[in-house]
C-alpha cells in the first residue's frame, strides 16, 4: 500500500518519461505544423478567431504528461518542454514560447490538482483540455495583444479555443495514452496498469 | 573476507506480470572473480542483473523475495550502445556517475582521464559522443562504470548491437579494465566465445518451462529458473547450417545498377541476380542502408543507371521511387532493422490487413510464420522474435518480387538466427529474391549466394 | 568583436526576458521601436551581422505581418472607418495597433537571434541547476532527453518510408499523422525508459537523496550582470520613453 508521499514523489522512471514525452510531443508539434501549417496561417490571420480550432494539437503535452505522470507538475513539465523543443526545431525559438509552454502547461496542471492527482478519466482529460485552452487564451491577451482586439474576436477565439482542447488535447490525448498502454510501454506507471 | 555478492533465494515478480521472473537463486560473488551467464532468452538474465545492480525499483515495480546483499559499487553497461550516452561530450558523459556519487570536484577529472585511457578512447575530452561508433559509445559507458569506482562490473548483452570491430573493441576494454582495477565481473552474453579466455566461472539460467505464446506478458510461461554450474566447455556454440550455394550460372538480373549515385558514398555497379540471396556488407557508415533504400525505391537516386526487369515492373514504367505507395507494395518489401518502425495497427491481424492483401494469402502467412495464435495481440507487446516474424509477414503480404531486409539478425538470440536464415532459404526457392543487409558473419555464410561490397 | 562572448548560457535567457518582457506593458510604436533600434545597432558588437539577422530572422520577418493582419482587421474599432465585411472592420484604432504590433513583434523576435548561440545542453543545464537553482533532476533529465531529438528524428525518418514500404502512405493525411505520432510516443516510451536505467545505473537514484556535485563550474561573472543591466535599462527606457511621448497604450487598451 503506497503512501500519500511516496505518490507524489518523482521516481527516476518518471522524470525521465516525463522529459522523454516532453521531446515527444515537442517532435509531434513540430510535425503538425509542417502538415498543417499553411492552412492554419492562413485562417488564423483572416478569420475572427476560428485560427484557434486547430490549436489543439499544441496543448496536448500537458494532458498526456499528467495522464501518464500522475504527480504534481507533471503537466506543467511536459508542456513546457514540449514548447521549448518543438520552437528550437522550427527555428522560431523566443521566450513567448516559454510563457506559452508555461500558460498552458499550468493550465492543464490545475485541473488535474482540482481533481487531486487522483481521477483520471476521460472527462478530466478534456477538461484539462480546456484548462491549457483558458491557459492560452489569457496569455495571448498580453503577447498577441488580444486585449486590444474586439470582443466578437476574442469570443469567437475563447470558443474555439476551447473547443479544440477538449477535443484535440483532451479527448485524443486519452485515447493515445489508452492506445499507449496497451502496448505494454507504460508498465511501470498507474496508467499502464489499472484501468480509470 | 565477506563475498561481494550474496544472494539466497531471491526471487522477483513484476508488478505487471503474474508469474515470478525469479525465484529460489543463490549466489556468491567473490571479489574479483569472472563470471560468464548464458541462458534462454526470456530466462531472467536481465533481472538477475538488475538485481544486483539495484534497479528493480520499489514495492510499485514489483514484490522481491530472499536476501540479497551486495557489498560494494556495482555499474552496469547495457546492450543498446544509443540509449546509454547521457552527455553530449565524451567527458562530461564519463563524469556524470562521478557526480552522482557526490565525488569532489578537483577528483572528478583525474578520474575521467584514467578511465577512458583503460578503456582506449584516446579522444579529447570535449569530443562530441554522437560522432562516436557502436563500440566506442560502449566503452564509453564503460569508462563511466570505473570512473564510479565500481567494484563489481555486470554487462548484459554488450556485443548484441555491435558489428565485428566493435565486438572485439568491447571485448579488449574489458579485458584491460578488469586487469587493472581487479574489479569483478558478470557478463551475460549470447556470444561466449568471445569471452571465454578471461572468465572463471560459467553459469546457465535455465527457465523452469520452456516459452509459451505471447500474451500482455511476453513470451516466457511460469516456472522457475535455476541457477545451474557449468563448464567452459559446455557453452552454448553457434548453429552450424549448411553453405550458400551461389548463383547458377545463366541467372538473369533482377536490379541491375551502373554507376548508381546516391545520397551518401560514392557511384555504386552492382546486380541482383533473380530468385537468388544476394547479401550487402562493408563498414558502418559506407551508405548500405542508402544503398538498399534507393534500391528499394525508398530513397530517390541523384544519378546513373537503375534498371529493372519486366517482372519486377509489371507494367510501371517509370522509376520505383516515384511509384506511389500501392504500387510499390506490389512489388518490393522492405524490412527496416527495427521493426516497431513499421506497426501501425492495434493488432497482429489488423497489422496483415492493413494493406489489403488477400486473406487467404494473410492467413497462409501467419500459419508459416507462426503468428496465427498471435492474431489478437498487440504487435508491440511481441517478443522479439515474434516481432521480427510480424515485419517479415507485412512486407511479404503483398507478394513482392524482391525483398530487401535490413539487418535481420540485429540484436537477435541465436534461435531466431536459425529461424530467419529458414524463412528466407524458403523464400529463394518461391522464386522471391532477396537482398540482405548484414555484418553478421554466419549469416553472410548461410545466404550469401551472391554478395555485394561495399566501401 | 563579440560582446558577449562566454557570457553563462542562464545570462541569454534572463536578457531576453529582461529585455522583451516589460514592451509586452504596451501597444504602441515608439517603445518597440526603440527596442527594436537598440537591438539592431548592438547587433554587430554581438557577433551577429546585418545580414545574418536577416537571414536568420525570416521567421520573425513572416511572423510579424502575420501578427498585424488580425489586428488591423479585428482590432477594437475606433475612428474612422475604413473597410467592413462580416466581422472585421478596418479602423484608425485597428490600424494603430496593427502597426504597433509588427514592430513590437520584430522588437521582441530579433533580440532571440542575438542573444542565441550554439549553446552544449550541458552547459545549459549546469546553469539552470547551478545558478537558477532550478531542481536538479528535472534539468538533467530535460538534458538528457534533448540529446534523443536528433535519434528521434531519425526514427521518424524510418517510421515515413517504412509506411510508403507498406502501400499505407497515400492515405489521408491526418491518419497518416496520427500513426506517426503513435508510433513516435512508443518509440520514446522504449528509449526513455532504457535511458532511465542507464542514469540509475550511473546512480542516478541516489542524487534524490543527497544531492549530487556538479563537474563544471557554472557562475555568473562581472560580464553576465552587466548584459542584463543594460537589457532591463533598455526595456525600460523603451517604455519610459513612450510615456514621456505620450504614445504609451497600456496593453493596447488605454
Amino acid at each position: 500500500m503506497t503512501t500519500d508521499s511516496s505518490r507524489a514523489s518523482w521516481r527516476v522512471i518518471d522524470i525521465i518519461i516525463a522529459s522523454v514525452l516532453g521531446v515527444a510531443c515537442g517532435l509531434i508539434f513540430w510535425l503538425w505544423n509542417s502538415i498543417g501549417y499553411a492552412w492554419f496561417t492562413a485562417m488564423d490571420a483572416l478569420t475572427p478567431g476560428f485560427g484557434g480550432l486547430a490549436v489543439g494539437i499544441w496543448l496536448i503535452g500537458g494532458v498526456i504528461g499528467g495522464l501518464v505522470i500522475r504527480k504534481p507538475g507533471a503537466a506543467l513539465f511536459v508542456e513546457l518542454l514540449a514548447a521549448i523543443v518543438s520552437a528550437l526545431l522550427g527555428n522560431q525559438w523566443g521566450i513567448e514560447t516559454m510563457y506559452s509552454g508555461l500558460a498552458q502547461g499550468l493550465g492543464a496542471e490545475l485541473v488535474f490538482a482540482a481533481f487531486g492527482y487522483r481521477r483520471f478519466t476521460l472527462p478530466v482529460a478534456m477538461l484539462a483540455g480546456v484548462g491549457a485552452a483558458v491557459g492560452a487564451f489569457i496569455l495571448e491577451l498580453f503577447t498577441s495583444a488580444n486585449l486590444a482586439k474586439s470582443l466578437t474576436f476574442n469570443s469567437i477565439y475563447l470558443t474555439c479555443l476551447v473547443i479544440s482542447g477538449a477535443i484535440l488535447a483532451g479527448l485524443l490525448g486519452h485515447w493515445l495514452v489508452r492506445a499507449l498502454a496497451a502496448t505494454g510501454a507504460l508498465d511501470r506507471f498507474a496508467a499502464g496498469r489499472k484501468r480509470v | 573476507m565477506a563475498p561481494l555478492v550474496e544472494a539466497r533465494g531471491l526471487g522477483w515478480r513484476h508488478a505487471s506480470r503474474i508469474h515470478p521472473a525469479l525465484t529460489g537463486i543463490d549466489l556468491i560473488v567473490q571479489r574479483g572473480e569472472r563470471i560468464l551467464l548464458t541462458g534462454d532468452s526470456g530466462a531472467g538474465k536481465s533481472t538477475l542483473l538488475a538485481a544486483l545492480a539495484g534497479l528493480l525499483g520499489d514495492e510499485e515495480d514489483g514484490d522481491q523475495a530472499g536476501t540479497l546483499t551486495v557489498r560494494g559499487t556495482v555499474g552496469m553497461v547495457l546492450q543498446d550502445p544509443d540509449s546509454q550516452v547521457i552527455s553530449s561530450r565524451i567527458g562530461d558523459d564519463v563524469a556524470f556517475g562521478c557526480e552522482n556519487l557526490r565525488v569532489p570536484r578537483d577528483e572528478i577529472w583525474p578520474r575521467v582521464r584514467r578511465a577512458l585511457n583503460l578503456v582506449g578512447l584516446d579522444l579529447p575530452l570535449d569530443h562530441p559522443t554522437r560522432y562516436l561508433s557502436g563500440g566506442q559509445k560502449q566503452r564509453l559507458a564503460l569508462a563511466g562504470v570505473i570512473a564510479m569506482g565500481a567494484e563489481l562490473i555486470l554487462l548484459d548483452e554488450p556485443t548484441a548491437n555491435l558489428d565485428p570491430a566493435g565486438q572485439t573493441e568491447i571485448v579488449e576494454a574489458v579485458e584491460a579494465v578488469v586487469a587493472e582495477t581487479g574489479a569483478a565481473l558478470i557478463v551475460v552474453e549470447h556470444r561466449p566465445h568471445l569471452w571465454r579466455a578471461m572468465m572463471d566461472r560459467f553459469l546457465r539460467l535455465e527457465s523452469g518451462t520452456t516459452g509459451t505464446a505471447g500474451t500482455a506478458g511476453g513470451s516466457g510461461g511460469g516456472g522457475s529458473a535455476r541457477l545451474v554450474e557449468t563448464t567452459a566447455d559446455d557453452l552454448p556454440s553457434l548453429p552450424v547450417l549448411p553453405a550458400a550455394p551461389g548463383v547458377p550460372a545463366g541467372t538473369r538480373s533482377l536490379v541491375e545498377a551502373r554507376e548508381l549515385q546516391t545520397i551518401w558514398g560514392p557511384p555504386r555497379t552492382l546486380d541482383l541476380p533473380a530468385g537468388c540471396s544476394t547479401v550487402l556488407t562493408g563498414p558502418n557508415g559506407a551508405g548500405k542502408s542508402t544503398l538498399a533504400l534507393t534500391l528499394a525505391g525508398l530513397l530517390p537516386p541523384e544519378g546513373g543507371r537503375l534498371h529493372y526487369a519486366e517482372d519486377l515492373r509489371q507494367g510501371l514504367r517509370k522509376a520505383p521511387h516515384a511509384w506511389t505507395s500501392r504500387q510499390l507494395a506490389d512489388r518490393i518489401g522492405y524490412v527496416f532493422q527495427d521493426p516497431e518502425h513499421q506497426f501501425v495497427a492495434r493488432t497482429v491481424g489488423e497489422e496483415m490487413a492493413v494493406s489489403g492483401g488477400d486473406p487467404d494469402r494473410i492467413d497462409e502467412l501467419m500459419t508459416r510464420l507462426r503468428l496465427a495464435h498471435l492474431a489478437e495481440a498487440n504487435p508491440f507487446t511481441l517478443s522479439g522474435g515474434e516481432k521480427r516474424r510480424l515485419s517479415v509477414a507485412t512486407a511479404l503480404v503483398n507478394a513482392p518480387t524482391l525483398v530487401v531486409l535490413d539487418e535481420p539478425t540485429f540484436g537477435q538470440d541465436p534461435g531466431t538466427f536459425t529461424e530467419l536464415v529458414g524463412l528466407v532459404r524458403q523464400l529463394t526457392a518461391d522464386g522471391v529474391t532477396v537482398l540482405s543487409i548484414t555484418h553478421d558473419e554466419a549469416y553472410r555464410h548461410a545466404l550469401g549466394d551472391h554478395e555485394v561490397v561495399i566501401r | 568583436m563579440n560582446l558577449l562572448r562566454d557570457i553563462n548560457p542562464v545570462t541569454r535567457i534572463l536578457g531576453l526576458i529582461l529585455l522583451t518582457t516589460p514592451l509586452l506593458l504596451s501597444v504602441d510604436v515608439v517603445s518597440a521601436g526603440v527596442a527594436l533600434a537598440f537591438t539592431v545597432l548592438v547587433a554587430p558588437f554581438c557577433g551577429v551581422s546585418w545580414g545574418r539577422l536577416l537571414r536568420r530572422g525570416w521567421p520573425i520577418l513572416l511572423a510579424a505581418p502575420l501578427a498585424a493582419i488580425p489586428m488591423a482587421l479585428y482590432g477594437r474599432p475606433e475612428g474612422e472607418t475604413y473597410a467592413q465585411f462580416l466581422f472585421a472592420h478596418v479602423t484608425d484604432n485597428s490600424l494603430q495597433l496593427a502597426a504597433a504590433i509588427f514592430v513590437r513583434v520584430l522588437a521582441v523576435g530579433l533580440p532571440v537571434i542575438v542573444l542565441s548561440a550554439d549553446v552544449d545542453p550541458t552547459d545549459l543545464g549546469d546553469g539552470l541547476a547551478q545558478v537558477l537553482r532550478l531542481p536538479e533532476r528535472f534539468v538533467l533529465g530535460a538534458v538528457a532527453a534533448a540529446r534523443l531529438v536528433s535519434l528521434f528524428r531519425d526514427d521518424l525518418d524510418s517510421m515515413r518510408r517504412a509506411r510508403r514500404a507498406r502501400g499505407i502512405a497515400d492515405q489521408g493525411r491526418i491518419r497518416y499523422f496520427l500513426t506517426l505520432a503513435f508510433g513516435l510516443l512508443v518509440l520514446s516510451l522504449r528509449r526513455g525508459a532504457k535511458l532511465a536505467t542507464a542514469m540509475e545505473a550511473r546512480s542516478f537514484n541516489r542524487v534524490a537523496e543527497h544531492g549530487r556535485t556538479w563537474a563544471r563550474e557554472s557562475s555568473l561573472s562581472a560580464r553576465d550582470w552587466i548584459v542584463m543591466a543594460v537589457c532591463l535599462v533598455v526595456s525600460v527606457a523603451s517604455i519610459g520613453i513612450a510615456v514621456a511621448v505620450g504614445s504609451f497604450r497600456f496593453l493596447g487598451v488605454a
